[in-house]
């Protein structure tokens, strides 16, 4: 890269950049203000409650960048998350096909939201809302009391510390990060997403592949949440279908995304900056704990936070010229 | 042996023909200008030859093989690229993805930046746009840039035959002339390109040889300088009058009577430029020109719908602000717009005929916030006789209706608040014969009633049976006023591009 393309490097990837300098200034303050102070094992515990909705959030973002939106997203962890504490246990090559079939079951989960939206033509808000409905129904089927086992090798290996110190959830999340997200931008399907988001028309008529594109975001989306409940289940150790969970999660994905600087109109973001948006979302949770304000507050504050990053992502439509392109 | 030829090439949407039995014979090395007034048959030629439609009939020959396209991609693989007017941009991407965007260069199946970027430099230069840095976000450019990226697109996909449709129309004079060396050097590069323009004087200075549509058809072929502009609009003209029309006002408004509408100054955005016009109470004016001059943005800032408009607005000289239609259908202004798109504009197809007719007016039968359901019915009976709408009464969903009959409805629910302007954007396009007879009497009627009827078509017949006078719209100005019986196709036809009908000789002046 020359001197002259650092201002259009700057330009692409702001959302990202101004997510991960707020995430910084966020944790710096409540680093220093915490009780306790910064020791590995608060460290760890941020960790690994950070990671669990980053992963979420970028199962998110994949939908969001198509202009879609994945309210089945935190239902497909709840299923997950009950299949994971029944099925990954054992020897392991038990345990090697619990996974196997726990990562199976999310990208079908995901398909079958593809399917529906891309060949039943239905707004992807009603279609996830249904299929997030049906698959808390099967994981309730699945586990009708909280409980269950899960291998307790891979759960300390992805929830504990590596040399005492470094959350190995963190380095889990980078290796997501180096092993999914970035092959898939830089991939003709990663690109066709964006494109898809951006102009649907225009990508088209350039001949961009539009259903495979969504199918790919759907699909990679379902097989994202389904790692976020094997996560969820390796912090827990058990499986629990609650739908206050999933509903949850669901919420603050989108939460996350939009902090992170994702375009809730699709085309333009990255999970990356979801992933910060995920990490300062938690941190604003946590900073009520860290300035001792009742607890009962706090989704009162996280819904402001989100209510007001939501309006800012709408704030483009102040410079509309033709009153009609505020109803296309 | 011809490069690219299209033989007998017929299209027809539902009754209409929009092509019959065209030819066309493209050489390589050549720039070829297609020219033909609104509804010629041009926009579906270039649709057929890249793969967005299917032809009906007719044959195309590539290198003396028939070929067809069933997709743009197909078109696109055999070296046919067709530059949109900045349809095909991807805005949230850079300027180097949306140049690669449908095959990116690849390495292990991941997109290869540097030689993506090394492609798209390439692409920028030989479109004379090194200017553009390959990284900008396409959404960060101004419409002139983006249209040399799209050119720049187009190149990079190596084409043997290059369309241009209308491709200069957003381009600043710079960058006009800059493209004019590009097409140049393209052909001399051997490349065939079809070049599409309304204006004259590009086509005078680029063009190798002409081809004149008319609807529908081929009517001429000849070698670029042969023919005069005059010869030309001849060779344009000569569709079939077919409709008939109600008799004209014969008196005029008083010289000192006050416009029911004033416009002054009127600019937006760069695409309206310093119109000016004066409506009188029992006109009907027409908005004439090629489509896309400005005329639809000039009634919707009219209606208000567009915003930081400039200039002057007097409703019987009364200085007006409309800030939007609710506004401007006020009792003090009595504005109605007949929109375009009668199905997302103009109507709410799945509700009833009766809650269609009614729902502009609602305020008059309603008291405290609650409508007054037989004074809504009396009014909807009102209506829905006077326009003699063909439907199984009120109760249908208007979906059910035919299109004729749907835009009875449009106009129907503004008449409940009885106008006193009526701006009607091409209200009778894909409507039957019929219909649009009744529409002309009604149009007529509400003239000579007292309203004041602004009405763009881009059928200049009925600019010629139906108006007292025609504006004439070029590049969002008007250019020229016909009154009378000065409203001929002829002085339609050469006004729209810009020629000087009274005068032998063209002038190139053009404020570009």
């Amino acid at each position: 890269m020359t001197r002259d393309d650092w201002p259009y490097w700057l330009r692409e990837h702001r959302g990202t950049l101004l997510a991960l300098a707020a995430f910084l200034l966020m944790f710096t303050i409540y680093a220093t203000n915490h009780p306790a102070g910064l020791n590995a094992n608060v460290a760890n515990t941020a960790a690994n409650k950070g990671v669990l909705l980053a992963i979420v959030a970028m199962a998110q973002t994949l939908v969001v960048l198509t202009s879609g939106i994945d309210l089945s997203v935190g239902m497909v962890m709840v299923l997950c998350n009950c299949l994971a504490s029944t099925i990954v246990i054992g020897s392991p090559w038990q345990v090697a096909l619990g996974v196997v079939g726990v990562l199976a079951t999310g990208t079908l989960c995901g398909t079958v939201n593809a399917l529906i939206v891309i060949y039943g033509r239905l707004q992807p808000i009603v279609a996830t809302i249904a299929t997030g409905a049906a698959f808390y129904g099967a994981a309730l089927a699945l586990r009708r009391v909280p409980g269950g086992d899960f291998d307790s090798t891979i759960g300390d290996a992805l929830t504990g510390k590596i040399g005492g110190w470094l959350p190995a959830s963190l380095v889990f999340l980078l290796a997501l990060v180096l092993l999914i997200w970035l092959p898939f931008v830089r991939s003709l399907t990663g690109r066709s997403v964006y494109a898809v988001g951006s102009a649907e028309v225009a990508a088209f008529m350039s001949g961009v592949p539009v259903r495979r594109a969504k199918f790919a975001a759907y699909a990679l989306s379902g097989l994202l949440a389904s790692i976020a409940g094997i996560f969820i289940t390796c912090i827990t150790s058990s499986g629990e279908a609650s739908a206050a969970n999933g509903n949850t999660y669901t919420l603050y994905s989108i939460a996350a995304v939009v902090l992170g600087g994702v375009s809730l109109f699709g085309g333009s973001g990255s999970a990356i900056g979801a992933i910060f948006g995920a990490l300062m979302f938690r941190t604003i949770g946590d900073l009520l704990f860290v300035f001792d304000l009742d607890p009962l507050w706090q989704p009162l504050f996280q819904g402001v936070v989100l209510a007001s990053a939501v309006s800012l992502g709408a704030w483009r439509l102040v410079r509309v010229r033709n009153r009609l392109d505020l109803y296309g | 042996m011809s490069l690219f030829v299209m033989q007998g090439i017929t299209k027809r949407y539902g009754g209409v023909h929009a092509l019959q039995g065209a030819d066309l014979v493209i050489e390589a090395g050549r720039i070829h200008a297609v020219l033909g007034e609104n509804g010629a048959g041009k926009s579906t030629l270039i649709k057929v030859m890249s793969g967005v439609v299917a032809p009906d009939e007719g044959s195309m020959l590539l290198d003396g093989k028939p070929v067809s396209f069933a997709t743009p991609a197909a078109a696109n693989a055999a070296g046919i690229v067709c530059i949109f007017q900045e349809l095909s941009l991807i805005p949230d991407l850079s300027v180097a993805d949306n140049i690669a965007i449908s095959n990116p260069p690849r390495h292990f199946g991941l997109i290869d930046r540097g030689a993506q970027r090394r492609m798209a430099e390439q692409a920028l230069e030989r479109a004379g746009a090194t200017d553009i840095h390959p990284l900008a976000l396409v959404k960060d450019l101004s419409l002139s840039r983006r249209q040399m990226v799209e050119i720049a697109k187009a190149l990079a996909r190596q084409p043997r035959i290059l369309i241009l449709d209308e491709a200069t129309s957003a381009l600043t004079a710079a960058d006009v002339t800059k493209i004019y060396a590009v097409l140049k050097r393209l052909r001399s590069d051997g490349l065939a390109l079809i070049y599409i323009s309304h204006r004259m004087h590009e086509i005078s200075e680029l063009a190798d040889e002409c081809t004149v549509f008319c609807n529908g058809r081929s009517v001429a072929s000849y070698a670029a300088g042969t023919k005069t502009d005059q010869d030309v609009v001849e060779l344009m003209i000569g569709r079939e009058y077919s409709h008939e029309f109600p008799p004209k006002s014969l008196a005029t408004p008083a010289a000192d009577a006050v416009p029911r509408l004033e416009l002054r100054q009127l600019s937006w955005d760069g695409r309206l430029d310093s119109i000016s016009l004066k409506l009188h109470a029992g006109e009907v004016i027409g908005l004439g020109g090629l489509d896309g001059q400005g005329q639809r943005e000039l009634l919707l800032a009219l209606f208000g719908v567009l915003r930081g408009t400039t200039g002057e607005l007097r409703v019987d000289g009364q200085l007006m602000q409309i800030g939007g239609p609710s506004q401007a259908k006020r009792a003090d202004v009595g504005m109605a717009l007949i929109p375009e798109d009668r199905k997302t504009e103009g109507l709410m197809l799945p509700m009833s005929v009766g809650e269609n007719i009614s729902f502009a007016a609602l305020s008059q039968f309603s008291h405290w916030g609650v409508i007054d359901r037989r004074a809504e019915r009396e009014a909807i009976d009102r209506i829905f006789k006077m326009l003699a709408v063909r439907s199984d009464g009120v109760t249908p969903p208007a979906g059910s209706l035919s299109g004729g009959n749907q835009q009875k409805l449009v106009i129907g629910k503004w008449l409940l608040n009885a106008p006193r302007i009526i701006l009607l954007n091409d209200p009778t396009r894909g409507i039957d014969v019929g219909t649009k007879q009744e529409i002309y009497q009604l149009l007529r009627r509400l003239a000579d009633d007292g309203a004041a009827i602004l009405f763009y078509s881009t059928d200049y017949d009925e600019l010629i049976g139906c108006c007292d006078r025609v504006l004439v719209m070029y590049d969002g100005a008007i250019t020229r006023e016909l009154v009378g019986a000065e409203i001929t196709e002829h002085a339609l036809v050469s006004s729209a591009l810009n020629i000087d009908a009274t005068v032998p000789h063209r002038t190139l002046a053009h404020p570009s």
